[in-house]
């Protein structure tokens, strides 16, 4: 299925996902890496607020390059960064938060998906390396915030328009996509390997 | 003569070139992906990614945001002029391209984490060097070399009984364990040889042989052949989703042996194979992988 969501993305509309469902976004994307978000945890756990209410939006795994124009940011490339090494947070920050859906690349582990099962949010994968389409979807810079980790880390507020391919890779019913294809994969490799396929 | 100053300017378009716009023989071989492939899921990355190749273009805009560790290939002539002077030279090139493309700065401090912001830094940009007995030319290789794509990577040193096998699993498990993470379709080189340090030089330089290009050796260029089918064979697809490519190629470049060990070692790239090759002769520059820059002023 194909779908167009705009944001705040509502709890309803995120649990109909399913994984290979196709998403286009409009409307605010919050970008976050590694130092981001162990900003935003010590944040939330210390009784502080984010700089941005996260409820209904969408979190992009991205550290873009930028140029400073007149009128604030231009973004160049916005490409996906790998999600993995965020697990050890997402769960939180879904339960924390009331984010709807996670952009990044690469899958992400058991106890995202879970969060995702329990607080309805989903997890999608955006075209790795495609930087310059990304940053072709980006309206507006809205707001730069904790610029001091560097502009890769930094939290960045986007308005985008037509952001997508989204692929569904972690939906709210617990599926997770990347296990079922690691599956397959080893499967397949004990085929090759069995098969003499080194031999030959 | 050519000036340093001209030699540095050379070199920022030979990086703006590497980050905007990929070399015509990976676009084509992405584009033949895109056309064999029946995963409609691939299909649809595979045409974001031809889409995102082109707006890239377009724009003049980097192609992938990690716009990598800067890492030249040098093949200096042994009278080449600027053969002292060009590692200052690259090192300047670099910063004013981190300034002026823009690229994101993406060297850090191996302690302190603390980024450099012009993507200069001990050992980086990286150079590797090769000198050609008699000529007095030189051709400059850069390659943006991405982050993910450094999970495809790796080296073993095997005892010689686990033979070319043993090599060919290897570099398997490391293509299935870095599986989406290192965005494939990728190009990935292998060297083999006698020690880690040389397998991974080789493996590098295979990486940078050439699209469409076979190892002379007729064993070798068989198992190129043979390892590129059964990476393929894995399923993993375009960014994990599945279909037929996961790979585009597989190169292998070998040294002679120790007795007691066989090295093999893995350079991959993401589909976003960055890279762009100059010539230098005399005072005249020669763009050999972004031929249209050869109708730009050069100086």
């Amino acid at each position: 299925m194909e779908y167009r969501l705009k944001t705040p993305i509502s709890e309803q509309e995120i649990r109909r996902l399913r994984v290979g469902d196709l998403v286009i976004v409009d409307g605010l994307v919050v970008t976050m890496r590694d130092a981001g978000h162990r900003r935003a945890i010590e944040h939330l756990r210390s009784g502080r607020r984010l700089p941005i209410d996260l409820s209904g939006l969408v979190l992009y795994h991205m550290g873009p390059v930028v140029k400073r124009v007149e009128s604030g940011w231009e973004i160049v490339a916005a490409g996906p960064t790998t999600s993995a090494r965020l697990e050890a947070y997402e769960p939180e920050l879904i339960e924390r938060t009331g984010i709807r859906l996670i952009v990044g690349k690469g899958g992400m582990g058991a106890r995202t998906a879970e969060a995702c099962m329990r607080f309805g949010a989903a997890y999608a994968i955006y075209p790795g390396g495609a930087g310059a389409l990304a940053a072709n979807a980006i309206e507006s810079v809205e707001r730069v915030e904790w610029l001091d980790l560097g502009i890769p880390e930094a939290m960045w507020v986007l308005r985008v328009r037509g952001f997508g391919p989204l692929m569904i890779a972690i939906d709210p019913s617990g599926r997770n996509f990347y296990d079922e294809r690691r599956r397959e994969v080893e499967e397949n490799m004990r085929r090759i390997l069995e098969g003499g396929g080194l031999r030959r | 003569m050519l000036a340093e100053d001209g030699i540095r300017r050379c070199v920022v378009k030979l990086i703006r070139a590497a980050a905007t716009h990929l070399p015509e023989d990976v676009k084509a071989s992405l584009r033949r992906a895109y056309e064999l492939e029946e995963n409609p899921l691939a299909r649809r990355m595979l045409s974001a990614i031809l889409e995102n190749v082109e707006l890239a273009e377009e724009r003049g805009r980097p192609i992938c945001q990690d716009t990598g560790i800067v890492m030249f290939s040098v093949k200096a002539g042994e009278r080449f002029p600027f053969l002292g002077k060009l590692p200052g030279i690259l090192r300047m090139a670099v910063a004013e391209a981190t300034r002026k493309i823009p690229l994101r700065p993406n060297a850090m401090d191996i302690v302190t984490g603390i980024n450099t912001g012009d993507n200069t830094g001990d050992y980086i940009p990286w150079i590797d060097w090769e000198i050609m007995p008699g000529e007095d030319y030189a051709e400059i290789t850069v390659l943006l070399k991405g982050g993910g794509s450094e999970a495809a990577g790796g080296v073993a040193v095997m005892t010689p009984s686990a033979g070319i096998e043993g090599a060919s699993k290897f570099v398997l498990e490391v293509i299935k364990e870095a599986g989406p993470r290192a965005c494939p379709p990728l190009i990935i080189g292998i060297g083999l040889g006698g020690t880690a340090y040389a397998a991974i030089c080789l493996a590098k330089r295979a990486l940078l042989r050439g699209m469409g290009s076979r190892n002379p050796r007729r064993e070798l260029a068989l198992l190129e052949e043979k390892i590129l089918e059964m990476v393929n064979g894995l399923g993993w697809g375009v960014h994990g989703v599945g279909g037929i490519t996961t790979a585009l190629e597989a190169r292998i470049e070998a040294s002679h042996r120790h007795p007691a060990s066989l090295a093999v070692g893995v350079v991959s790239s993401c589909w976003a194979f960055r890279y762009s090759t100059m010539r230098i002769s005399g005072d005249r520059v020669e763009f050999l992988t972004h031929e249209f820059l050869n109708d730009l002023e050069v100086r």
